[in-house]
């Protein structure tokens, strides 16, 4: 049975990629990258029991927390152009 | 008894699955990018939520479990966190929102939602707004002592 959920985040993982390399804005691809971030975390959970070997469970932990900064970071670059900003003034362009 | 956890447990981890497809499927056919966080998000809640409940049954009351119950704890933070800053972000950035009928759209926003060339500061449009009808609120008020008096 854990090799059913392994084929359906496979399957979904693939679709989200095609979509990462297709979308038009630079947000359509950050989507489609934090629901890849999401299938990798399952993706690993699910392979861990597959495979008997639960401890997987701790790496999919530490991808469940870089997850959102790795979102953040890029709204963040395309945002203010500087990782490093404060964020306090809007850009001028 | 087993049988039944087994069973339980299939059931739930085929359908997280079946929500992860369709989760992916309706990424690749939304027409916008407000529409596809909407679709993304069905994969942090009923997916994730369901195929870890399944490896749940499957780990019993042991550690793996609190880990299933952590990972799940942070996704469910996380992920209507991010998908709000895109959104945020790419109204800032002035990407509109796809819409069928975009003459009645115009009537019922006003006649700033169909602009053309989009300004980059959408939100700042509305502040001005709300300011420019606090600026009129006074002038009504003159208007109408004028009248009584």
């Amino acid at each position: 049975m854990f090799v059913a959920a392994t084929l359906a985040v496979l399957v979904s993982l693939v679709l989200l990629v095609v979509r990462a390399l297709k979308g038009p804005t630079v947000f359509d691809r950050l989507v489609a990258a934090n629901s890849i971030g999401t299938d990798a975390i399952l993706l690993l959970a699910v392979v861990g029991f597959l495979t008997g070997r639960p401890e997987f469970l701790d790496i999919a932990i530490t991808y469940a927390l870089l997850n959102l900064i790795g979102t953040l970071a890029v709204l963040k670059y395309f945002r203010f152009g500087d990782l490093a900003h404060s964020g306090g003034e809007e850009p001028e362009d | 008894m087993q049988i039944v956890i087994d069973i339980l447990s299939f059931v739930l981890l085929a359908a997280g699955g079946v929500f992860m497809v369709i989760s992916a499927v309706g990424v690749n056919r939304m027409p916008d990018i407000y529409t596809r966080l909407h679709a993304a998000s069905v994969a942090d809640t009923l997916g994730a939520g369901l195929l870890i409940a399944g490896m749940m049954l499957q780990a019993g009351p042991t550690l793996v479990t609190a880990k299933l119950v952590m990972i799940l704890a942070i996704l469910f933070f996380s992920g209507p966190v991010a998908g709000h800053a895109v959104a945020r972000a790419a109204l800032a950035a002035g990407v509109r929102p796809h819409v069928d009928h975009p003459e009645e759209s115009a009537d019922a926003c006003g006649a700033d939602f169909n602009v053309e060339a989009v300004p980059h500061e959408t939100v700042r449009d509305d502040v001005k707004l709300i300011r420019s009808l606090k600026g009129l609120r006074p002038a009504g008020r003159a208007a109408k002592a004028k009248a009584k008096g």
